[in-house]
């Protein structure tokens, strides 16, 4: 099991004030890198609550990361909506999709949770990609704004910095949710879910209820992290939904260790900073990643929190 | 009239080639329980292959013959040296199998380029037939009998094999199979690359009509997982209606619904998901 107890020390400290520190030092395309990072990060933790915190294995992910984009955008570029309702709605929408697909995938577990999970996701890909009208098809949605609040503040999120501070503020708030989640008695059934569905059930657990819910619960953390993406890119497109993304943040939480939230946001800023620097020297950035794949899934199945963990139980034990 | 005879052809034969891709991928799932994202690449792999061999030799049964193989050969080496390592984790099975399809997808657009291709016709099938009244492109036919005789002979070696029961007994219970002395690791490997060349087959077939281009791989992947939700797991039976009933509502979604054209896929596969969790043939 994972030492909870073990005091974090100066660390969380250490962590904000670099966090707090980043605009005053890098550049604005670098400062971006970090909004990227911190959005994937976010993404990569929703998806294990799924994968590491209750053992279900989806690769359609990305579906409510898109829903959610798609709806904060259409709301903010039609309707002129600002971010205290069209960031809400895209939320509330992922969370109604998601409902309504795990009312579907969870009767299945295993690969078949997987292939249905995907199968799923390209459901709404086929909608984003065919409803040229709304969506406007391949091309996308350009020109989104970004984040109005509607206040009179002295600077504007169209800037490079204060959408630092509104993502890094948004992307904290979920991080601490998530932590509430997974150490209060709701994460403890989820994990006992995770090791055995026929112990809950004996134990009185309504496992079913349980798992909806944490389907639910990961589609609106993944759903404000498409939405924040949305507004960062200034862009939606089909790519949102595309399954080479979904297998993406599952190759995050994966490389980084599934059943932490530390270990999948490792993961995301790992892969994020690797796509920038590989893709920046060759063309081949698709071959790499197809390695990087093979490779992790061949020797870090349990990523490198586990790695960091065998080694460590190694030095213990002279 | 003619319309709708022309058109639920052209869907039975397109239905024919998702058939080919998703025998495999209905076996592999049965019997090894990996959801094999690799496949829509041995697919495109094969057609590509083909289109080369074809361009050497000028034969289009060389070119069918020597793609499906070397695809084959490809899915012999995966299963032995990768995937073997990876028994029953899906999580891991899903990335290795994600990787390859990326990997495969880049070397095909370094080897092949970023250009849809397609294979001539044989010389024999490039004509068209003539019915009372409309003519048919006799190569589409050739593809629905070619599909109907390989759908017998996968029946045949199911039902009616030493080899088709082995596979069965270890598709129902491994541990049990392994026990009785059938050698289960020899099966996986087989059954792998068997998927790998029928799907690979189904690339060559298919280039005359549907094209070789990148993207294919994800396209036909995508298109395959439905048939095999549609039609239910480990059943050859399920990926032949499942894979006729995807041809035919692909098909028919383009024509009448070009917007929507995917959706007419999508929605029939979410009812039946949620009428019958396991597909029409599959077992629960």
């Amino acid at each position: 099991m994972t030492s909870q107890s073990k005091p974090l020390g100066l660390w969380p400290l250490v962590a904000t004030v670099v966090l707090l520190a980043m605009p005053y030092v890098l550049s604005t395309y670098h400062l971006g890198l970090v909004v990227q990072m911190m959005i994937f990060a976010l993404f990569a933790m929703s998806l294990d609550l799924l994968i590491g915190y209750t053992g279900m294995p989806s690769l359609g992910h990305t579906a409510y990361f898109g829903i959610s984009a798609y709806t904060t955008a259409l709301l903010a570029l039609r309707l002129n909506l600002n971010a205290w309702l069209a960031l809400p709605a895209g939320l509330v929408l992922a969370a109604l999709t998601a409902s309504l697909f795990g009312l579907l995938a969870l009767r299945t577990r295993g690969s078949y949770f997987l292939m249905i999970t995907l199968a799923l996701s390209q459901v709404v890909w086929g909608i984003a990609f065919g409803w040229r009208s709304l969506t406007g098809g391949d091309d996308g949605l350009p020109d989104v704004p970004r984040p109005a609040l509607g206040l009179h503040l002295p600077w504007s999120l169209a800037d490079s910095t204060p959408f630092y501070y509104f993502t890094l503020l948004l992307v904290a708030v979920a991080t601490f949710l998530l932590v509430g989640i997974v150490t209060s008695p709701f994460g403890y059934a989820l994990r006992g879910i995770r090791e055995s569905e026929t112990r809950m059930l004996a134990l009185g657990y309504n496992v079913w209820r349980y798992k909806l819910t944490a389907f639910v619960l990961a589609a609106l953390f993944a759903g404000l992290a498409g939405s924040l993406y949305a507004y960062y890119n200034r862009f939606v497109s089909p790519d949102y939904l595309n399954v080479a993304r979904s297998a993406e943040v599952l190759l995050m939480v994966i490389l980084g260790g599934a059943g932490t939230l530390i270990g999948p946001a490792v993961g995301a800023v790992l892969i994020v900073f690797l796509e920038n620097v590989i893709s920046a020297y060759t063309e081949r950035w698709l071959l790499a990643l197809g390695v990087i794949y093979v490779v992790v899934s061949l020797f870090a199945p349990s990523g490198l929190i586990g790695l960091l963990r065998h080694i460590r139980s190694r030095r213990a034990t002279p | 009239m003619n319309f709708w005879l022309i058109q639920t052809l052209n869907g039975i034969s397109f239905g024919m080639l998702l058939f080919l891709l998703a025998a495999g991928l209905s076996l592999i799932f049965g019997l090894m329980k990996v959801l094999n994202l690799t496949h829509g690449s041995f697919y495109l792999l094969g057609g590509y292959v083909g289109l080369t061999i074809l361009h050497l030799s000028g034969s289009f049964v060389l070119a069918v013959l020597v793609g499906s193989l070397a695809i084959a050969a490809i899915g012999v080496i995966m299963e032995r040296f990768f995937l073997r390592r990876l028994h029953l984790q899906e999580l891991p099975q899903a990335l290795l199998t994600f990787g390859f399809l990326f990997i495969f997808s880049d070397l095909a657009t370094v080897i092949w380029g970023t250009n849809p291709q397609t294979i001539p016709k044989p010389a024999i099938f490039s004509g068209a037939l003539q019915f009372d009244g409309f003519f048919y492109p006799s190569y589409r036919l050739f593809i629905i009998v070619l599909g109907l005789i390989i759908a017998g002979a996968l029946w045949w070696l199911q039902d009616g094999t030493r080899l088709g029961a082995m596979l069965r007994a270890s598709v129902d219970d491994e541990e049990i199979a392994r026990a009785l002395g059938i050698n289960v690791s020899l099966l996986f490997t087989l059954v792998f690359g068997f998927g790998a060349f029928l799907a690979a087959l189904g690339g060559v077939m298919g280039g005359p009509i549907v094209g070789v281009y990148p993207g294919a791989d994800f396209d036909v992947m995508l298109l395959g997982f439905v048939v095999v939700i549609i039609g239910g797991l480990g059943s050859f039976k399920g990926a032949l209606i499942g894979g006729l009933a995807v041809g035919l509502l692909d098909n028919f979604g383009k024509v009448f619904f070009p917007e929507l054209a995917l959706f007419t896929i999508f929605a029939p596969m979410a009812v039946i998901l949620a009428l019958r969790p396991a597909g029409l043939f599959g077992r629960e």
